[in-house]
């Protein structure tokens, strides 16, 4: 059936928060109230990274994004929209500027910089329909694979294009392939990591959700370069949506046989399992994973042996991540060659980052390798919010570190990233401005490991935690002289004593802040200053005479009664009294109240 | 357990539990799988549960413990009726959900994660769940509450204590 118009709603988990259900509800009474059904398809689709405008309606073929849209607005616009063809300018995003509606998704300035091949299906294509993902060139990677090219020829093309893994260290996926197909063993494996335990990070979350055939398809090519003829998916547990829909998809591509046995008619077979993590950050790290998956606590085994030989119940196995794999099936379709073209000299294609914190468009963008932090969060981002200016990203999450402003220039790839002293990690990108604590963040990220480190071997579950001690005691004003030293001693036993991932990289944040703010850590050594003013411990709250007009509001909030005064005249706070709760300075219609550091 | 009806459904819920723990038999690393459906069947994953599992499954309890215990997810204690988790993610955090917690403990009268009294409601602090943009959240049971300032707090939880 051929239909006049498509309606694409997105069904990503931030548009599905703010009430997606109802509109979708609304379009179908009216387009049945209109008998437009047969004329008008609606697709329920993933994240279009435009959460914070969401929920997020865009029409085609025009490609009119409507945002901020309510279940009111749904009459309006199929009746001018569908009905009579006209876009409802002042529902579309940016609908003051109206003239960008007309340019559809690749002219918004959202989108303008970026380049969707991990993401190419995501808000595109309906998940819960192989049909919509063969009838955008999928398994036609796949079916190449298996009938044209020789395991050898898959490994050849992936060396040749590249492709570094994007899940941590960015190990070149090609070779980590040949190292298991050279491996032998009668029964092989293949998995993916799909445990996302980067807190700040749902690119892989929006895969699962928005592409589950790519990682299929992906995986039944990288069983076929090694020899394998099972796979398995370790999904976390928190994401229940890509749980279903990774089930589906399985399911609908067994039906097709595009799973199972002797697959397009050759004799290759392959099925696929699904796996539940179970809330260890650990388990993200690949012998963790495995051991996990086998049924067990999971921790980290010593490499060697590394997994290409003795993996998942001691057999040859790969792990690769979800971001990884959904770039497979295309350089597969489009060459190495086109796919190398893309990004830097040792880092190619494309990286997807979730953008996150203090700025103002949050969501996933996938740019090109080598594009810069500026670009990124000005450009794409739309800068930082109330004025404010830019102090650091973070990248890396608990493993990484900060960018500091001046280092804004510097193009992304994984090299220039480690030179900075963080790491591309698997995309978290938190933007950080004045506000923010460079000690304090550090305190949470180890905090961070603290909770997460499985315990096995000392140096990490000792050494972390007496590293956030030392780090509490800044933040509380309890630092002494020596305590810098201290951090950078434990750093270093930390890193090149831990068996895993996790303790080796866990100093990283702490290392990075104190390379490049660490006039903060001595400002809150020296003279008990918390310059950002986030440090409780370190605070003062007054109240600005000339501001203050005297309407006692400040003083019925306080729960401690430590303000005092008279109407229509400046009140004052005791200090001794005060227990920087912050409640007069978030009602005082004046700004009077003040933090002071 | 503990259930003063008389329609045994505690011995129901155990031929259920005999069920999933036969589903999954077969298969290899079937330990975990079986936990997770068990959690949902219970709830939280109690010493009996566990001993049924165990003697079903030929692996050692001590075993069964250390793998309840190693994971968060998994749960030895009954869990309130409202489950509420603070997002601590880093996108989060530095949107201010230290604030919200804060709240939280607060409003719930607890010093940190756990269960109320009254059983209605329990606090559990979590690391990122996905929906960044929408920072700081907190999550009831399957709703969601998103940039929220601690000021929301009383009245979010009002809406589930006149519930009940
Ligand atoms: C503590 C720790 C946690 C990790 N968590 C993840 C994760 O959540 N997702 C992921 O893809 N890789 C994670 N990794 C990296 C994996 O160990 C592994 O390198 C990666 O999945 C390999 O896939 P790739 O080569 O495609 O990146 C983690 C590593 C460590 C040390
Ligand atoms: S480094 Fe930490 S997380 Fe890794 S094995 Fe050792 S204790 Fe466990
Ligand atoms: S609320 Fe503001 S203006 Fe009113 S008394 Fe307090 S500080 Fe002064
Ligand atoms: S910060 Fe809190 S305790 Fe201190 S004066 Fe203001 S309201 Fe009172
Ligand atoms: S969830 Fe709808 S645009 Fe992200
Ligand atoms: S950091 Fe809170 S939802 Fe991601």
């Amino acid at each position: 059936m051929m239909y006049k118009s498509h309606v694409l709603i997105c069904g990503g988990p931030e548009c599905t928060k703010s009430g997606i259900a109802e509109i979708n509800k609304q379009f179908e009474r009216l387009l049945r109230e209109k008998s437009l059904e047969n004329e008008v398809k609606i697709l329920k689709t993933d994240c279009f990274g435009l959460c914070e405008k969401g929920p997020i309606v865009v029409v085609y073929p025009e490609g009119t994004i409507y945002s901020e849209v309510t279940p009111d607005d749904i009459k309006q616009i199929v009746e001018e929209h569908l009905v009579n063809g006209r876009i409802v300018k002042e529902l579309t995003l940016g609908g003051k500027e109206a003239k960008e509606a007309l340019k559809g998704l690749e002219e918004v300035p959202f989108f303008k910089h970026q380049l969707r091949i991990a993401l190419r299906n995501c808000g595109v294509i309906n998940p819960e329909s192989i049909d919509e993902y063969i009838a955008k060139d999928g398994y036609r990677a796949l079916g190449k694979a298996l009938t044209e090219m020789t395991p050898s020829e898959v490994i050849e093309t992936m060396k040749k294009s590249g492709l570094r893994g994007r899940g941590g260290a960015g190990f070149p996926t090609g070779l980590k392939w040949e190292f298991a197909s050279k491996a032998q063993s009668e029964q092989k494996y293949v998995c993916c990591n799909a445990d996302e335990g980067d807190p700040g990070a749902f690119m892989d979350r929006s895969i699962l959700e928005g592409d589950p055939h790519s990682l299929i398809e992906a995986m039944a090519i990288a069983g076929y370069a090694i020899g394998a003829d099972q796979g398995y998916i370790y999904v976390r547990a928190e994401y229940p949506i890509a749980v279903s829909r990774l089930n589906i998809a399985i399911e609908q591509a067994r039906n097709y046989g595009l799973l199972g046995k002797n697959i397009f008619g050759t004799d290759f077979n392959f099925d696929l399992e699904l796996r539940l993590g179970a809330g260890a950050f650990v388990c993200g790290e690949e012998t963790a994973l495995m051991t996990s998956i086998e049924g067990k606590r999971g921790e980290p085994r010593p490499r060697p042996p590394f997994p290409a030989n003795k993996g998942l119940w001691q057999k040859p196995t790969i792990l690769n991540n979800v971001e990884t794999y959904a770039n497979v099936p295309v350089i597969i379709l489009k060459g190495p060659e086109w796919f190398s073209s893309i990004g830097t000299e040792k880092s190619k294609g494309t990286k997807v980052f979730a953008v996150g914190g203090k700025i103002n468009n949050t969501g996933l963008v996938e740019i090109p390798m080598g594009t810069t932090l500026h670009e990124v969060i000005y450009d794409i981002g739309g800068g930082i919010p109330n004025g404010k200016k830019f102090k650091a990203a973070q990248t890396g999450g608990p493993s990484g570190g900060c960018i500091p402003a001046k280092h804004i220039n510097t193009p992304i790839d994984y090299d220039n990233l480690l030179s900075l002293g963080s790491m591309m990690g698997s995309g978290g990108l938190i933007v950080m401005d004045e506000d923010t604590c460079m000690v304090d963040i550090a305190k949470f990220f180890l905090e961070f490991t603290v909770d997460e480190s499985c315990g096995k071997c000392p140096p990490c579950r000792i050494g972390t935690k007496r590293m956030y001690e030392i780090l509490e005691r800044i933040t509380e004003g309890k630092g002494e002289d020596g305590d810098i030293e201290k951090l950078e001693t434990l750093a270093k036993n930390i890193s090149v004593s831990s068996l895993c991932g996790l303790g080796q990289t866990a100093p990283n944040p702490v290392l990075s802040t104190l390379r490049y703010f660490r006039d903060e850590y001595e400002a809150h050594i020296r003279d008990r200053r918390c310059p950002a003013g986030v440090c409780k411990a370190l605070l003062r709250y007054v109240i600005e005479e000339d501001k203050c007009k005297g309407c006692g509001l400040c003083a019925r909030n306080c729960p401690v009664n430590a303000i005092t005064g008279e109407l229509k005249k400046p009140y004052k706070i005791d200090s001794d009294i005060c227990i920087k709760c912050g409640a007069c300075m978030e009602v005082c219609k004046f700004g009077a109240v003040s933090k002071k550091a | 357990m503990g259930c003063k009806c008389e329609n045994n459904c505690a011995d129901q819920k155990v031929q259920e539990l005999i069920e999933i723990i036969d589903k999954h038999k077969g298969k290899k690393g079937a330990l975990i799988p079986v936990l997770h459906d068990a959690q949902n069947l219970y709830g939280y994953l109690p010493l009996q549960v566990q001993k049924i599992i165990s003697e079903r499954m030929n692996i050692p309890l001590a075993e069964i413990y250390g793998v309840v215990t190693f994971y968060t997810q998994f749960s030895l204690n009954q869990k309130g009726k409202y489950q509420i988790r603070v997002c601590l993610g880093t996108a989060c955090y530095v949107k201010g959900s230290g604030k919200i917690y804060e709240e939280l403990k607060k409003e719930l009268k607890l010093s940190g994660d756990g269960t109320t009294e009254d059983g209605l409601f329990s606090l559990e602090s979590c690391r990122c769940i996905g929906a960044c943009g929408l920072a700081p959240v907190i999550m009831i049971n399957d709703d969601v509450y998103g940039e929220l300032v601690p000021a929301d707090v009383p009245d979010i939880i009002k809406k589930y204590r006149d519930r009940k």
